[in-house]
C-alpha cells in the first residue's frame, strides 16, 4: 500500500512531466511525400552511365562491373565503331537483382557506371526494372543538367579521352 | 403557439447538446491521436483536410463502409443490440449535465441543461452501471474467449470502481446538501476557491483515478488489453458496431470530464468569458489530462488493479467521507 501511495505521489508526477516536456520537442517524422529526405554523396541509388563533356559514352563495355556484380544483375553486349572504339551494343541491369552495393563503379575502370542518389523508381511490372542502356545514360543527361545548373564542380575526370588507333601488328 | 414554445426550446436544447456531443465526440479521437502522437515526438494524423481536421470525417466513412461481421456461433440478437447498450447510456448522461448559465432569449429564460434532475449525481452513476451490459453482453454474445474474459474483466471492473467513484463525490453531497448538478455549480460560485477541488482535493484525486477505471481508459483499460486480450470485448466487432463502442467509450469520456469539471472545478463559473467557454473550457482540460495520463503510464496488471480498488480507492474514499462529515459537525 504505501509503495502504491508512493508511486502515485512521486512516480506517477516524474512520468508525466517527462511526457508533457515531449510535447514540445521537434518531431522526428519524415514527412515523405512532401518534404524529400536529403542523402550524403555517398548514397547508392538507381545507377546510371555516364558521358564525356563532348557526349560520347564512358562505357568500353569491358565486363568488369558485371563480374563484380555479386547480384549478377547487369548484362552487356559489346560491339565497336568503324575506327575500332568498344562501346556496349546492350547494356542492361535490372534493379530488382540488384544489391546497391556499388562493386559495380568500384571495378569500373573507365568511371562510367556510378549509383545515383535516385530512390524512387516503382513500376507495376517487374519488366519495366530491366534498366536499358538509354534509360542509365538518360538518368546521366538528367543528373548532369541539374549539377550544370547548380553549378557544382563534377567528380568525374573531365579530360576527353583520345583514342589512338593500334599500331599495326605487322610493320 | 405561446404553449408550444417551451416543447420547441427542449427539442432545440436536446438537438444542439446531442449533435455538440457527438461532434465532441469524433474530434475528442482526433485530439487524443494528436496528443498521443505528440508526446512520442511524432506528427499524427495530418492529411486529410487542414491538419488533418477532416481525419474523424474520414473514420466514420470508413467504419460506415466496413463489413459487419457476425461470428457463426455469435448469439446474433444480443450481438447486434450490445452496441447499442454501451452507446445509449453513454450519450444519455450528458443530460443532466448544466453546461451553462440561465440565459433569457426574447423573456423565456433556458437554463443551459436538458433536465434539472433533483437526483442527477444518482442517474448519471445509474447509466454509467448500464453502460457495463453493453460491455458484457458483447463479450458474451461474441462466443470467443478473448471477448468473453474481456466482458468479464470490465464488470469486475466497473463494479469494483463504481464504489469508489461514487463513495468519493459523498463528501460534496453532504457539503452541498444536493443531488442536483445546477445546484452544486451555484454552490461553487464567488471565489475561485469556492470550487471543490480546494475544499475536497483527496476526493477529486479519487473520483478521477476512479473515472478512468469507469471509462476503460489507460492504465485501466483491461477490459481490451491488447497485448493479453487481442481486443477484449469487441474483438469479434467490425464495421459502425465497432464504431459506437468506440463512441461510447469516448462519449462516458467526455460525460466524466465535464461531470468532474461540474463537480469539481465550479462548472460554468469563471470571470470575463461566457459559462459555456469557460464549461468547455474545464472539460478540455479534463480530456486533456486523460490522454496525458494514457501517453505516460502502462496498464496495471489484473490483480493490481483489484487491489487498488478495493484496499486504496474505497477505504480512502470512506476515511474521506469520515473526515468531511467531522468537519461540517465542527463547523456548525
Amino acid at each position: 500500500m504505501w509503495a502504491t501511495i508512493k508511486s502515485i505521489f512521486l512516480a506517477i508526477p516524474t512520468g508525466l512531466s517527462v511526457t508533457f516536456k515531449h510535447l514540445f520537442r521537434r518531431k522526428v517524422t519524415t514527412r515523405y511525400p512532401d518534404v524529400k529526405p536529403v542523402f550524403e554523396d555517398r548514397y547508392r541509388g538507381l545507377h546510371y552511365l555516364s558521358r564525356y563533356p563532348d557526349g560520347r559514352e564512358r562505357c568500353v563495355c569491358c565486363g568488369l562491373c558485371a563480374k563484380a556484380c555479386p547480384a549478377d544483375a547487369i548484362y552487356m553486349e559489346p560491339t565497336e565503331t568503324e575506327t575500332g572504339e568498344r562501346y556496349p551494343k546492350v547494356f542492361e541491369i535490372n534493379e530488382l537483382r540488384c544489391i546497391f552495393c556499388g562493386f559495380c563503379e568500384e571495378a569500373c575502370p573507365e568511371e562510367a557506371i556510378f549509383l545515383g542518389h535516385e530512390f524512387e523508381f516503382s513500376a507495376g511490372d517487374r519488366g519495366d526494372f530491366i534498366y536499358t542502356k538509354e534509360m542509365l545514360l538518360a538518368n546521366f543527361d538528367k543528373i548532369e543538367k541539374d549539377r550544370v545548373a547548380k553549378n557544382i564542380k563534377p567528380f568525374i575526370r573531365q579530360d576527353k579521352f583520345q583514342f589512338k588507333k593500334p599500331a599495326d601488328p605487322v610493320h | 403557439m405561446a404553449e408550444l414554445i417551451p416543447v420547441i426550446i427542449v427539442i432545440v436544447k436536446v438537438t444542439v447538446i446531442f449533435v455538440g456531443l457527438l461532434t465532441a465526440v469524433a474530434y475528442t479521437t482526433y485530439f487524443e491521436r494528436r496528443v498521443v502522437a505528440f508526446i512520442q515526438s511524432r506528427i499524427g494524423p495530418n492529411r486529410v483536410g487542414p491538419a488533418g481536421l477532416l481525419q474523424p470525417l474520414a473514420d466514420a466513412v470508413k467504419l460506415l463502409f466496413k463489413e459487419e461481421f457476425i461470428p457463426a456461433k455469435a448469439n446474433k440478437f444480443l450481438f447486434s443490440i450490445a452496441p447499442m447498450m454501451s452507446f445509449v447510456p453513454a450519450c444519455m448522461a450528458i443530460a443532466v449535465i448544466p453546461i451553462g448559465d440561465t440565459i433569457s432569449i426574447a423573456g423565456y429564460k433556458i437554463d443551459l441543461i436538458i433536465s434539472d434532475l433533483n437526483v442527477g449525481i444518482l442517474y448519471i452513476f445509474a447509466l454509467s452501471s448500464l453502460g457495463v451490459y453493453g460491455i458484457v453482453l458483447a463479450g458474451w454474445s461474441s462466443n470467443s474467449k478473448y471477448s468473453l474474459l474481456g466482458g468479464l474483466r470490465s464488470s469486475a471492473q466497473m463494479i469494483s470502481y463504481e464504489i469508489g467513484l461514487g463513495l468519493s463525490i459523498v463528501g460534496i453531497v453532504m457539503i452541498t446538501g444536493s443531488f442536483s448538478l445546477a445546484e452544486i455549480v451555484r454552490f461553487q460560485s464567488g471565489s475561485i476557491f469556492n470550487w471543490f477541488i480546494f475544499k475536497q482535493p483527496v476526493a477529486f484525486l479519487l473520483f478521477f483515478i476512479s473515472a478512468m477505471a469507469e471509462t476503460n481508459r489507460l492504465p485501466f483499460d483491461l477490459p481490451e488489453a491488447e497485448s493479453e486480450l487481442v481486443g477484449g470485448y469487441h474483438t469479434e466487432y467490425s464495421g459502425m458496431r465497432f464504431g459506437l463502442f468506440y463512441l461510447a467509450e469516448y462519449a462516458s469520456m467526455i460525460t466524466i470530464s465535464s461531470l468532474a469539471a461540474t463537480l469539481f472545478l465550479g462548472g460554468w463559473n469563471g470571470p470575463y468569458l461566457p459559462p459555456v467557454f469557460w464549461f468547455l473550457i474545464k472539460v478540455i482540460f479534463f480530456l486533456f489530462i486523460y490522454v496525458w495520463v494514457r501517453g505516460t503510464l502502462p496498464r496495471f496488471r489484473y490483480d493490481q488493479l483489484m487491489r487498488f480498488g478495493w484496499l486504496v480507492i474505497i477505504p480512502l474514499t470512506l476515511l474521506n467521507i469520515m473526515i468531511t462529515g467531522l468537519l461540517i459537525y465542527l463547523w456548525r
